[in-house]
């Protein structure tokens, strides 16, 4: 009797397993067909891709010589690999798809890359961190949206948040004549919207959507209000902080290719890298993460368990709002030193998608950031390469593939069972 | 799809839900106590954005300093800077009737008809601002009806102008009557596909139309820049469309400078075709019963992607429409960054409407009239005019929370409806 449960149990989820194997399948192996088609057909032989492995002005780093790929070869090379991990799908299929997608994406850019700088050479090390550097402030962005949404609190007031913080910390900077201080208010200041914003939805119970909207349309205000009004007149008093410095940290700096990607940032990137993996253990490894989880999913259950959800939603919102606030200072202390109106661009929305993107995982929003930062510095490159691409049209991709990762085409995203609802306690 | 319906049924204990359908709003309320809420709100955020303008007048931070001393002039200076700040706010947006007055004198005197057409064009291009706001913030309250909330009013708004700018400049030698139809409907027709997407896509999948709202936003504005750069763009180096030919434009009323337009009115007519749609036809019956108890309508035998799709398009289309009134009745050319703010503002007029369009009508009208009554602010007192924003915030924070207003002033709390305007991610 168990037995049969257990097979029908087996049978009906295999069955929608057959069909998404059938379909990623396909997809996969038209993907690497369209590089031959896109990339491959139209190139003339013996031409060849360089790409930098040292970049130019670094002082630390062992160099490398640079990699020279023949063109032709390469992408037939890895339209084959995607084809043959379509028809692997297809035959055998695999629990972990998202590895197999990976392959293909990575196969697709990189044949995309390889493409794209025929006859050319690019500073392929310079790219990826720049990838990284510009993908830190989504990357932040996109951990304060999983934080507080694990405790099942939507928060998109992320883009307001980080806008006021960056306008406070470079004023503080300015005024203090310290950098830190500076960082130090923009967090302060995150973690008060956000705690406004914890109050406004867990203790009046109005829409979190809405609240969130509010807090930007607020947080854009009062910031150009504030710009336009004190620190357009006083430039040099108020809106001229200097940045923080990179700091290359000793000995691994010196390792090709990982030591400048990595270890030649400053401060607010190793602090997001950081971030990363504490939240990835504090949510999975520690009882504060359980606790997290469990208000997220099912937040009866656990009050029952004696849980305070009320105070974690608290917690949790204000620790996002924390993060954010670092995010918030990039703009200003960790890049350009200065506040313009508006200057987030967007970014905090972006977090969003790349949280949604991440499957509400730390690691997956890092990831998925990346991507976001990745094509955001590829199109400065694509200009200065002349691909007949439009730029525009590179920028749209990561949202296009946010859309169509929603609605479930690849993989599925689970999020918190909770979110978005408020608790009434009974 | 299966396990959301479950979710669904769980979810909603329906004999006191299915009260709601079709809009029964309880025995208590009156149009009074629907106005109490919104009338305070604004007012509430008026008083704040003032204490903001002190805070930031010169002057007056001054005149505190030695508030023991002299309190009367720190109470002057404060006076002072509200009144020049409002003061400024309201000539930009409604004149002055001095002005009128001499205006209406000098034309009896000498038939000069510009002093009067100066003294109504603070009031004539307030209603002009109005006419996109109305339309924008219907979009957004169709959208809240069905329980969607469309946040990319925005995207479409633009997509719309770019549509109705591209009929309007590249087909010629139209007489007005076909061609003017033909740019209002492209746009209408550009928004509502951009707004269909996300609708189809949450009916279909489940994928939350916030976050899928915001990406056709970006994809929009990528794609406008695109498209201004390279295949609309006009001869010269600005990233600008042709301007439009005569044919395509709203006429006008006033000469010139006046750009008060055939729009307003156009809105006011779509508005009692939203009203006439939601209210009195099967269809916009089913969309309000979606929006106020997704899993009764389902009990009924209504199809819920079908009306989320419907909804969805009808929100797309009528922001689409007010970018084109935008291009087709006052600027008459699409530039970068034009639909800028369409987005929020639209959420915050469609909020203070209480989704309702005449509600819609009115917040719009209060929203237009601070918007081009704050330029003429920030060019007579030096407040930026963001201090709108700030503004607006907070009276979608009073609107949202009414506890909090009810706190303030202290009003027991009455037994309304409350409109359901969103789910949370996941639908």
């Amino acid at each position: 009797m168990e037995i049969m449960e257990n097979k029908t149990a087996l049978n009906s989820r295999k069955a929608p397993n057959m069909r998404s194997r059938l379909t990623s399948g396909i997809v996969l192996i038209a993907i690497g067909l369209l590089i031959v088609l896109l990339f491959g057909l139209s190139l003339q032989a013996g031409m060849k891709s360089t790409f930098g492995l040292t970049p130019l002005d670094d002082k630390y780093v062992i160099p490398l010589p640079a990699l020279v790929l023949p063109v032709q070869p390469a992408i037939y090379i890895l339209a084959l690999v995607s084809v043959f991990a379509g028809a692997w799908q297809l035959a055998h299929g695999t629990r972990s798809s998202t590895a197999l997608v990976g392959v293909v994406a990575f196969c697709f850019i990189s044949s995309f890359l390889i493409w794209a700088t025929k006859g050319k050479s690019m500073d392929l090390v310079g790219t990826m961190n720049t990838s990284l550097v510009r993908a830190t402030p989504i990357a932040l962005a996109a951990l304060c949206g999983v934080i507080s949404e694990r405790a099942a609190v939507v928060n998109i007031a992320i883009e307001g948040i980080m806008l006021v913080s960056a306008m406070t910390s470079v004023i503080t900077a300015t005024v203090a004549h310290n950098l830190y201080i500076g960082l130090l208010a923009g967090i302060l200041t995150g973690m008060i919207i956000a705690a406004l914003h914890a109050i406004l939805v867990i203790q009046f119970r109005v829409d979190q959507i809405i609240s969130g909207v509010a807090i930007n349309i607020i947080g854009t205000g009062i910031s150009s209000f504030i710009s336009k009004r004190f620190m357009q007149a006083n430039i040099d008093q108020l809106n001229n902080s200097g940045i923080l410095p990179n700091i290359p940290i000793p000995f691994v700096v010196k390792i090709p290719v990982l030591g400048p990607v990595l270890f030649e940032n400053n401060l607010i990137v190793y602090i997001m890298l950081i971030l990363v993996a504490i939240i990835y253990v504090l949510l999975f490894n520690t009882p504060w993460g359980l606790r997290t989880r469990a208000v997220g999913e099912h937040p009866k259950a656990a009050d029952t368990l004696g849980i305070n959800v009320y105070l974690t939603r608290y917690v949790n919102v204000i620790l996002g709002g924390l993060i954010a606030g670092i995010g918030g200072a990039y703009f200003t202390i960790g890049s350009v030193g200065r506040f313009e109106k508006l200057m987030t661009a967007g970014k905090g929305f972006i977090g969003l998608a790349a949280m949604i993107f991440g499957n509400w995982n730390p690691i997956g929003a890092l990831g998925s950031s990346l991507i976001f930062g990745f094509a955001d510095s590829l199109q400065v490159k694509m200009q200065i390469l002349e691909t007949p691409i439009p730029s525009e049209f590179l920028q749209m991709a990561p949202y296009i593939v946010t859309i169509i990762v929603l609605a479930g085409v690849v993989g599925r995203v689970h999020m918190p069972a909770a979110d978005g609802t408020p608790y009434e306690k009974q | 799809m299966k396990g959301k319906a479950t979710k669904l049924h769980t979810e909603s204990p329906l004999p006191k839900e299915a009260l709601k359908i079709g809009g029964y709003r309880g025995p208590n309320s009156n149009i009074l106590q629907t106005l109490l809420i919104p009338v305070l709100a604004v007012i509430t955020s008026l008083i704040i954005g003032a204490i903001v303008v002190v805070i930031s007048n010169k002057a007056a931070i001054e005149s505190y300093q030695n508030f023991f001393h002299a309190p009367g002039a720190a109470i002057i200076a404060t006076w002072d800077a509200i009144a020049t700040a409002y003061g400024a706010l309201f000539y930009g947006s409604f004149g002055n009737i001095k002005e009128l007055i001499e205006g209406i004198k000098a034309y009896y005197a000498a038939g000069d008809t510009k002093p009067i057409l100066l003294a109504i064009y603070p009031f004539t291009e307030s209603l002009a601002t109005v006419t996109p706001y109305i339309l924008a913030g219907l979009a957004v309250a169709v959208g809240f009806k069905c329980g969607l909330f469309n946040i990319g009013a925005e995207g479409q708004f633009g997509i719309g102008a770019l549509c109705s700018a591209f009929v309007g400049y590249s087909i010629k030698g139209l007489p007005l009557y076909v061609h003017l139809p033909l740019a209002l409907l492209a746009g209408a027709a550009g928004g509502a596909i951009w707004g269909a997407i996300p609708g189809y896509l949450k009916g279909l999948t489940g994928a939350h139309e916030v976050v899928n709202t915001i990406m056709m936003n970006y994809i929009s504005f990528r794609l406008s820049d695109w498209l201004l750069k390279g295949p609309m763009k006009a001869t010269g180096y600005r990233p600008v469309t042709p301007v439009i030919e005569n044919s395509a434009m709203l006429p006008r009323f006033f000469p010139d400078p006046l750009r008060f337009n055939w729009g307003f009115f156009l809105a006011l007519a779509v508005t009692v075709f939203v009203y006439w749609f939601l209210f009195k036809t099967t269809i916009g019956f089913e969309i309000r019963t979606v929006g106020a108890n997704p899993a009764g309508a389902r009990y009924a035998g209504m199809s819920i992607v079908r009306n989320f799709v419907i909804a969805m398009t009808l929100s797309g289309a009528l922001a689409g429409l007010a970018g084109a009134t935008q291009v087709l009745g006052i600027d008459h050319w699409v530039g970068q960054g034009f639909s800028a703010g369409y987005g929020f503002d639209s959420i915050a007029i469609a909020l203070l409407g209480q989704s309702h369009p005449v509600g819609v009508v009115l917040a719009a009208l209060l929203w237009g009239t601070l918007r081009s009554g704050a330029t003429r602010m920030q060019s007579l007192a030096g407040v930026p005019i963001e201090i709108i924003s700030i503004i607006q915030g907070l009276v979608i924070v009073f609107v949202a929370a009414p506890a909090v207003i009810r706190w303030i002033y202290r009003i027991r709390a009455i037994r309304a409806e409350q409109i359901i305007l969103t789910r949370g991610w996941g639908g």
